[in-house]
This record gives structure tokens, C-alpha cells and sequence, in this order.
């Protein structure tokens, strides 16, 4: 397989164009993603390749894009349908959270609903309170759907793949400050499984569990604490829902110690339910409490200097990772 | 000559519309009826959301359609099921929680489906099916099937978003919908003229350009007529239409005898009875001579058997398994198709 260095957002755009080339029942459609290519140019390219029959700009209603996806998906077609920011789902929950994810359980098994929603979330871009959250714990909650959310380039390209092929409801979150991050990418189709995390880099000291842009981040406070001869082992989950619990667990009773990030707010995100997993099966093999790091209580900021401490970053993680490793 | 045989075949084609869509109502009718007796003698679980009355609306409509168009529907749903043709033994056991009910028990009356029949499920939030339908009727199009979907919401329905999204969104991808506004006069239990300023609901269709046609919902030839020109249009690449049924809800929101006191008159539900859509097509069966008193007679007593073998049916059917309870909350995972499990150069130590 040949691979070269490509961005996360080109990498995205070339599965999107593969698997659009593959399967013709494979079609786009959502504010501004013919035309225009996306707002962040994740689907540059399509309506030329594939003609405005499959790629297709819609009005401003998130409730009926979404459900023109459940319905063609229903009907056996594979809809990628884009909301352009996740804060949006807060105009078309019902059509994902009652909708899309309840119909084959209510319906006693007679559909499915192969429907992919790509959106893109998190802060860091000055894009204040309604463009910058980090809602996958909404998601995660209702059982049906699947949650995604690469944090690599190579991900990127797969975690599309797999959802688009997958016979369940899946959203797919790209982050917006990892849309330039570059990586390997084989240029060949491939699928990443979903509910399978990666160990980005092993380690004997601490476990962290990063989500999304905090991979990056923790990548960087690992880099930082080697030179204090700490070593992280960094586990990204990609899969939010399913959650690759067995990786994490294995990955905790090595190292006695777990520290959970994500940017998401600290309250009842999805750190409060990985941290739970870890206590009920690792609990006998932890050396200190689990930490959790997350965003504090309050939606996010405006400012660049109030969002520079509202979103946690490679210090803080390295700041947390040392305090365990003293209480062990 | 020529003449007296075109209106043979007229008058036979009129005959076999009268007799199906009296059967269709009669379907509904009496299953609503047993099963809201069911349901208030706590026989059933949960709660009834009941047709009754409203038959027209759902046999006009259906009887147009094949078997191959799509209906998205409400949480008053049998009437549509039944008149798109799902069977009384799934829909009773369905009620009854059973696993040989069309949801396995999972779903209830309020997701009743027939995904076979194109009834791709009634619909516990209000105007959600919408959407859902337009979808729907996207895959019509985008395949290039003549079939189409229709949409039923009611008077309530046409006040939520979803109604307004779908119908812009239909309009102007020229999708093969029928938006059939059930209007009922009453939004659960407040009357349409303190939820919205407007008379007749298919003004609305103004607002998208598509459009808009009022009917009487209790005259399902009616009905029928409105609704096979506008899925003509439809299977025409013509686009949506606005179907508004003037009709009446004669038993309660929920159940047959509510729990309120009255929101209506019992003359204006009287007034409303007047006009059984069951009986003015039986009375125009036997003016125009296609059928007899007896013939509709017998068509009562048909159906009251297939209703009662179909209440045996279910009640002799099992509970669901304690043991499935995690049974479809996901579609499993097929085979990897054509793609390559790759291994992540990342984990080669490529990224770094």
C-alpha cells in the first residue's frame, strides 16, 4: 500500500471521493457543501467528480436534512448528510436522537437506517459559544447511534469509510483545529473499525485517554515529561460509541494510573462515563484516583485569552500526569 | 355504441373503488374499535391513539397508492397501516407487547410499521414523519422510480417545524410527496382556531410554492380524487402537494372516553357523526346500485372474524425474552466489503 503525507481534510476529501467513486448509492447533501465545497472544504471536489444528482446543496433546515438522510437510508441508499457545526445538532436532535437512532429498535428490526451525519466540532477558533462545542456525551447517550471522532489524518479518511458503510446511524465529528494536521494516509480505499482505539504511544507511567484534539495535546505533554523520565501511554478511543473499553482497561492495570481528557466541559462529559469503565474494571489496579481533565462549567468563551484556559492543553496534562505519578 | 361501452367500464372501475374503499374503512373501523375497548379494559398495555372517524383521509389516500410508495405517519397511526394493507395479526399482537407483533413488542401502537407495505412507521413525535417522508421520496427520485411517498400530520403537525422544513425542502427539490394534512379540528385537545390564525390549512402551500388543496375528508371518493391527482404530479416529476381533509376525531385524543372534561359539544361531535364517512359510502353504494344493504352487511361480519382471530392471535402469543432485551438497538456489523483493513502507518511509527 502507498502512502504519502496529506492533511486531515484532504484525507477526509479523498474518502469521500472513493467512496462516492465506489458505490452509487453513496450521495451528499447539506448547507453549502456543492458549491461552495464545505465550509471547511471537506468536500472540495465532489460536485465536479460526481454531478449535482449526489452532491447537492440544501436550505438552512437541519431537521429536514436530516431526515431526507433517515428516509433515503431507510430505503436502502447510504446519505451523507452534513451539519455544518455540531452546536447545530440543538435544531435537528429529534430527527437524530428519536429518529435516526430509535427507528430499527422500534420498528422490531425490519430497517436500517445506514445514515452518515459528518459535522465538525470543538473550540480554539474564536467561534464563541454556538460554533465550538464538543457534544459528543449527547450522542453517546442514545442508544443506536455511533460516534466518531478521528483525531489523525489516517482516521480521518478511514472513520469515513466505515461509517459510510455501516448499516447504523453514524456521526462522524472532524475537528476544526485538526483540519490542516498532516499525516500518513495510504491512497488506497481502507476502513478504520469503529469501536477500536489506537495506542498512539506506549508508556509504562500513566494512561491518558485523550479525546479528539487532545490526542495532540497529549502527544506534546508526553513529549514534555519524558525529558522528567515520565512515561505516558496515550490511547485515543476515535470510536466515542461504541467505546473500546478492553484497550483502555488492559492499558490501565500496566500502568496504575489514568488520567481522561477531552475538551468537552468536565461535567458529565464522556471522561465522567471512560472513568467510570476504568473504576468498575480496574479498580483493584489503580495506584491513585482517576483524573479527569475537561473544560470548566460554563459555555465557551469569545475572548482568545478566556478560550486559551477554557480548552486544556499539553501542560495541563502534563501537570496532571505528574501529580499522579507522586501519589503512586 | 362506442359510448355505452366507455360507460360500462366506467361504471365497473366506480364500483370496485366504492367496495375497496368501504372495505379499507371498515378495516380500520372495527379494529379501532376493539382495540380501544381492549386497551380501556386494561387488557393492552400503554395508551390508544384512535382513527375513528377519520377513515376517509387514510382509504382515500392509500387506495391510490402501490404497494412500492412509501407513507410516513402519526401517533394515530393504525388507520394508515391498516389501509396500506398490514395484517390485523401483527398489528393485535403489536398492541399487545408480543413478539410476534410487527415491532416484537419493542414498538407499540405508536410504531406500528409495515415496512413491506411501504408504511414506514406511525410516529410518536408530532410532524417528525415529515421529513422522513421527503426522504423517502428522495430515493424515488434519485433512483428514478415513478413510486412516491405521502406524508400524514395533522392539523397540530402543520404548526411544527418539521413540517415547515420538509415542505420547503420538498418543494424545492421537486420531490414526489403528498402532504396530507389531516386536519381534525382539534390539537390534542385545543381547537384549531387557538393554535393558529388561519382557516384553511392548505393556504400553506402558498408559502412554498407547491400547491394547495382543500378536501372533504369525510367523502373518501372525495379524497381519493385529490389525492390521485396530485400523486399523478408526483410520479410526474411535478413535485409536492398540500392536502388538507377537513375530518373529525369522534373518540378522544387518547382512548376512546377521555379523562378531561369536555374541550367539544357532544352535538358537534353528533353533527360530525352525521356524517360517518362509512355510512355515506355505503349509501352511495346502494344508490348507485353497486352493491346491496346485505353485501356491506356481510363485509362488517368478514371483517369482525378476521378481528377476532387476529385478538386470539396475539393473545396466545409470547412475551418478548428477557434475554433480547438489547435485540436491534443496532444493525450488526456485515463483512468488510471491498476495503482494506489497513494497518495505521501511525502504529508503524510512520506519524511521528
Amino acid at each position: 500500500m502507498t502512502s504519502r503525507t496529506l492533511t486531515y481534510v484532504k484525507a477526509f476529501n479523498e474518502g469521500m471521493h472513493q467512496l462516492m467513486a465506489a458505490d452509487p448509492d453513496v450521495f451528499l447533501c447539506g448547507e453549502d457543501v456543492a458549491g461552495y465545497g464545505g465550509v471547511f472544504h471537506m468536500f472540495d471536489g465532489l460536485l465536479d467528480s460526481f454531478g449535482k444528482r449526489r452532491v447537492f446543496d440544501t436550505p438552512i433546515s437541519e431537521q429536514a436534512i436530516i431526515g431526507l438522510g433517515i428516509g433515503s437510508a431507510a430505503r436502502g441508499l447510504r446519505p451523507v448528510v452534513d451539519l455544518m457545526f455540531m452546536d447545530f445538532l440543538g435544531v435537528c436532535m429529534d430527527q437524530v436522537a428519536n429518529q435516526a437512532a430509535k427507528m430499527k429498535y422500534m420498528y422490531g428490526g425490519t430497517v436500517s437506517v445506514p445514515l452518515t451525519i459528518t459535522t465538525a466540532g470543538g473550540a480554539g477558533m474564536s467561534a464563541a459559544a454556538q460554533h465550538s462545542q464538543s457534544l459528543e456525551a449527547w450522542l453517546a447517550h442514545i442508544p443506536g447511534l455511533k460516534v466518531v471522532m478521528p483525531a489523525s489524518a489516517y482516521d480521518a479518511k478511514g472513520l469515513i469509510v466505515s461509517a459510510v458503510r455501516d448499516d447504523n446511524p453514524v456521526v462522524v465529528v472532524l475537528n476544526k483545529k485538526l483540519l490542516g494536521v498532516k499525516g500518513e494516509v495510504p491512497e488506497e480505499l481502507y476502513s478504520v473499525p469503529i469501536g477500536q482505539a489506537r495506542v498512539v504511544r506506549a508508556g509504562t507511567h500513566v494512561t491518558v485517554v485523550a479525546v479528539g484534539r487532545m490526542v495532540q495535546e497529549a502527544v506534546k505533554a508526553a513529549d514534555i515529561l519524558a525529558a522528567d523520565g515520565v512515561s505516558l501511554e496515550i490511547i485515543d478511543p476515535r470510536s466515542i460509541s461504541p467505546f473500546d473499553t478492553a484497550t483502555v482497561v488492559e492499558s490501565v492495570r500496566r500502568t496504575h494510573r489514568a488520567l481522561v481528557v477531552h475538551e468537552a466541559v468536565k461535567f458529565a462529559g464522556i471522561g465522567a462515563e471512560i472513568t467510570a469503565q476504568i473504576q468498575d474494571e480496574a479498580f483493584d489496579y489503580l495506584d491513585a484516583p482517576i483524573l479527569r481533565i475537561g473544560a470548566p462549567y460554563s459555555p465557551v468563551p469569545f475572548s482568545p485569552v478566556l478560550e486559551a484556559v477554557y480548552v486544556p492543553d499539553a501542560a495541563r496534562i502534563a501537570d496532571g500526569a505528574r501529580r499522579l505519578v507522586k501519589r503512586g | 355504441m362506442s359510448e355505452a361501452v366507455v360507460q360500462d367500464v366506467d361504471h365497473a372501475i366506480e364500483a370496485d373503488v366504492v367496495l375497496d374503499l368501504h372495505r379499507r374503512m371498515v378495516r380500520i373501523r372495527l379494529f379501532e374499535e376493539h382495540a380501544g375497548k381492549l386497551a380501556e379494559a386494561g387488557t393492552m398495555p400503554g395508551f390508544l391513539h384512535l382513527y375513528v372517524g377519520q377513515e376517509a383521509v387514510a382509504a382515500g389516500v392509500m387506495s391510490v397508492l402501490r404497494d412500492e410508495d412509501q407513507i410516513t405517519s402519526t401517533h394515530r397511526g393504525h388507520g394508515h397501516a391498516v389501509a396500506k394493507g398490514a395484517l390485523f395479526r401483527p398489528m393485535f399482537a403489536e398492541l399487545y407487547g408480543r413478539t410476534t407483533g410487527y415491532c416484537m413488542g419493542r414498538g407499540g401502537s405508536m410504531h406500528i410499521n409495515d415496512l413491506s407495505r411501504g408504511m414506514l412507521g406511525a410516529n410518536g413525535i408530532v410532524g417528525a414523519g415529515i421529513p422522513i417522508a421527503v426522504g423517502a421520496a428522495f430515493a424515488s427520485k434519485y433512483r428514478g422510480e415513478d413510486t412516491v411517498a405521502a406524508a400524514f400530520f395533522g392539523d397540530g403537525g402543520s404548526n411544527i417545524g418539521a413540517f415547515h422544513e420538509a415542505a420547503n425542502m420538498a418543494a424545492v427539490l421537486k420531490l414526489p410527496v403528498l402532504l396530507v394534512c389531516e386536519n381534525n379540528g382539534y390539537a390534542e385537545f385545543t381547537p384549531q382556531a387557538e393554535h393558529m390564525n388561519l382557516e384553511d390549512i392548505a393556504d400553506r402551500a402558498v408559502a412554498y410554492g407547491m400547491p394547495g388543496v382543500v378536501v372533504d375528508g369525510m367523502d373518501a371518493l372525495a379524497v381519493r380524487a385529490v389525492a390521485a391527482e396530485a400523486a399523478e404530479r408526483a410520479r410526474a416529476g411535478e413535485g409536492p402537494t398540500l392536502i388538507e381533509a377537513k375530518t373529525y376525531r369522534f373518540f378522544d385524543h387518547q382512548g376512546i372516553k377521555g379523562m378531561r372534561i369536555p374541550y367539544r359539544s357532544p352535538e358537534e361531535v353528533e353533527e360530525w357523526k352525521e356524517r360517518d364517512a362509512i355510512r355515506l359510502i355505503e349509501a352511495v353504494g346502494i344508490d348507485r346500485g353497486y352493491a346491496s344493504a346485505e353485501y356491506f352487511e356481510n363485509v362488517w361480519e368478514e371483517v369482525l372474524a378476521d378481528i377476532m382471530d387476529a385478538i386470539e392471535f396475539a393473545e396466545a402469543s409470547p412475551h418478548p425474552d428477557p434475554a433480547d432485551i438489547l435485540l436491534n438497538v443496532y444493525t450488526p456489523d456485515r463483512p468488510t466489503q471491498d476495503a482494506i483493513v489497513a494497518t495505521d502507518p501511525a502504529q508503524e511509527g510512520l506519524d511521528r
